[in-house]
């Protein structure tokens, strides 16, 4: 039984023993085991219902997207391979017409910890508007300016359970730049972004960031804590010329970002809070987002639930954020009908109460059978500020209509 | 750590053999009869350890218009407390390789995680209340949980034919305030404590649904488990029926297949 012991140690303290014996037994495995094979394709319609910021600006818009995904799992389920890749073809804007890995990793897991390697998404946030702590991957902008949409990141993560909570570890060799959508894409800056960014680090988009996450959950409450430091994801855009025309040039700093996260249960009340305290050369600064959701469930007799969303985003830099949320207010319903079809409405406004500017938007979706679905989106920014970093959206208020088509 | 707690195990099992067949041949009160058949009904479904089954679960609205879904599932025994589970969608397809985490309780509501693989996201969920529909069907959130002694309070009522066997009917009422009904009535076999039959009634006394089990089959020489679950809407004329497979013991599983890591890998 010591024997034993001790030889499980061993094995766990030597990576080549593990690595090993991991390929061994995934080799071994991987005549029983099965590559499943799903994915889906969406085609999406936009209107935009107001006159456009720019003449080579087009009104309606057509876009297909495609992602297909690979999992494969041994059949000890010790090894898990999962490859999903996707690509969008745009009607009007080149930069949007874009391909990305999303995923492209092997989780090997053993007894309390796993290995996950290759290109992934990691996710941090609790909120609802705003996701402050989660830095890990690159913002997909060109995707959907909601900011929901993220780039594959390389990393290698180490993963432990243990009765103190998880533990991951993260060494993230290289860096994505953001995407951003061209000048004759909607919604989009007012200029194109210089495919020439610029790094403070001499390593540029080869410096291999790290970071470390805490989290573990009680009965009603889940905590989390976490530290960054790397490139930071957030570019500073500065305004140049290039052959003659006018660009923004991302730059992108090094940073160092700890983060906090909380999510109580009382009732049927979830209240939520992020905060981040980032340093980078050319800032300190502290920012929190904070709110709950409170849920009425089976209202008027029916069997949908409705959620009521309450959230205020803060940032210490105030007016000079380069965040868009630095003194707003968001209010949110969100109805999930628990019918057949799984319909679900999100409606959110939010409030900038330093530039008086408003942002609404609605998302909803509904399945119509095993394979399809049916979603819709629309947006509408009030931002008549000129000084307010929405000011430039402020023309593209557009309504989005998606079928997507599972295999 | 399973070892540790298995003599332990075992003279708890000893002990509520003996304080549950004993009183049913004596002079007792309808509660404490009521009580003591659903404590023997839970003791023939203790020490499983784990268990993990494929289910295909059909929904028919009132017209007889079918929908499917594809669902695998695993759990956890945990003593005093209720169990662990695991959930994993197939189809449809749209929420294919969604999971949902679930670490039923007694006295408290459950701790409950959803993971949305489009998002790569865990999300904490409220689960309070649980009288509403999960995944669109007839069966509620409450009804798919795990079956603890002291959720309910209980009364005999009769004892009755159900098809070919003989069935102790005993009416159970919820504990908890947040339970969408007000009383079940159920139909349990006296030979091998199956539950043959539920009905539900809901929050104005009135009978909402009834759950019948059929194809019952015993698994590693012990626990009975039906092949086919259906659920009947009376006021709404819908049915959700659960056609079970694929039902594994003992395989193995511990704490560790049912933590956030878990729900994050689950496919």
């Amino acid at each position: 039984m010591k024997q034993a012991i001790t030889a499980a140690k061993m094995q766990r303290s030597k990576p080549a023993y593990w690595l090993a014996g991991a390929l061994m037994s995934a080799l071994a495995g991987s005549a029983q085991a099965e590559l499943e094979f799903s994915g889906k394709i969406d085609l999406e319609a936009r209107v935009f219902t107001e006159d456009a910021s720019r003449n080579n600006q087009e009104d309606t818009n057509a876009s297909v997207l495609i992602e297909p995904q690979w999992v494969w799992f041994s059949e000890d389920q010790q090894h898990l391979l999962q490859f999903k890749p996707m690509l969008r073809i745009d009607q009007n804007d080149d930069e949007r017409t874009h391909g990305d890995i999303r995923e492209a990793y092997w989780i090997y897991t053993q007894d309390n910890w796993e290995v996950r390697s290759g290109l992934r998404k990691e996710f941090w946030g609790v909120t609802e508007f705003q996701h402050l702590v989660d830095v890990i991957n690159q913002t997909d902008l060109v995707e959907n300016i909601s900011g929901e949409e993220k780039l594959g990141q390389p990393m290698i993560n180490l993963s432990i359970a243990m009765d103190s909570g998880i533990w991951d570890f993260y060494l993230l060799p290289g860096f994505r730049e953001r995407t951003f959508a061209s000048t004759d894409g909607r919604p989009s800056l007012p200029l194109n972004i210089s495919d020439d960014a610029q790094y403070e680090s001499s390593a540029k988009q080869l410096h291999t960031d790290l970071a470390i996450r805490w989290s573990q959950s009680y009965d009603w409450l889940d905590l989390t804590l976490s530290a960054f430091h790397g490139t930071n994801r957030e570019p500073l855009l500065q305004a140049s010329l290039e052959n003659g025309t006018p660009v923004l040039v991302p730059y992108y700093e090094q940073m160092t970002q700890v983060g906090a996260t909380a999510q109580a249960i009382w009732l049927d009340w979830l209240f939520k809070l992020e905060m981040i305290h980032r340093d980078s050369k050319s800032e300190s600064f502290a920012a929190l987002h904070t709110g709950f959701e409170y849920t009425l469930y089976g209202i008027m007799d029916t069997d949908t639930d409705l959620g009521l969303i309450v959230e205020y985003g803060w940032d210490e830099r105030g007016k000079d954020a380069s965040s868009t949320m630095q003194n707003d207010l968001f209010g949110g319903l969100r109805f999930a009908l628990n019918d057949e079809e799984g319909t679900e409405i999100l409606a959110g406004l939010g409030r900038d109460m330093d530039y008086d500017g408003h942002i609404f938007s609605i998302e909803a979706s509904r399945r119509l059978n095993n394979w399809w679905k049916l979603s819709g989106e629309a947006r509408i920014i009030d931002a008549s500020d000129s000084r307010d970093p929405m000011h430039s959206l402020r023309n593209d208020d557009y309504l989005q209509v998606t079928i997507s088509r599972y295999f | 750590m399973a070892l540790n707690n298995l003599p332990h195990k075992l003279a708890l099992t000893g002990l509520s053999l003996c304080v549950t067949l004993s009183p049913l041949a004596l002079a007792q009160s309808v509660e404490d009869k009521g009580r003591s058949i659903m404590e023997e009904y839970e003791r023939r479904d203790t020490g499983w350890q784990d268990m993990q089954a494929e289910m295909q679960m059909i929904l028919r609205n009132a017209q007889g218009q079918e929908s499917i879904r594809e669902i695998r599932m695993k759990s956890l025994e945990q003593e005093n407390d209720g169990d662990k589970s695991l959930t994993i969608f197939d189809e449809p397809r749209d929420v294919k390789g969604t999971a949902f985490l679930s670490f039923s309780h007694i006295n408290k509501p459950d701790d409950q995680w959803l993971y949305l693989p489009a998002l790569g996201r865990v999300k904490r969920i409220s689960s309070r209340n649980k009288s509403g529909p999960f995944m669109g069907s007839e069966f509620s959130y409450e009804d798919m949980g795990s079956f603890e002694i002291d959720k309910y309070t209980y009364k005999y009522l009769t004892e009755e034919a159900c098809g070919k066997l003989t069935c102790y009917v005993v009416e159970s009422y919820p504990v908890e305030k947040t339970s969408g009904y007000t009383r079940r009535i159920s139909w349990v076999d006296t030979t091998e404590y199956r539950m043959q039959k539920l009905d539900f009634y809901d929050r104005k006394n009135e009978r909402l649904k009834t759950l019948n089990f059929t194809g019952y089959q015993q698994y590693v020489g012990q626990y009975w488990r039906a092949d086919k679950m259906e659920m009947q809407n009376h006021q709404n004329g819908k049915s959700t029926v659960l056609a079970w497979k694929d039902y594994r013991f003992k395989q193995g599983l511990d704490e560790r297949d049912f933590n956030k890591n878990a729900l994050k890998r689950a496919r």
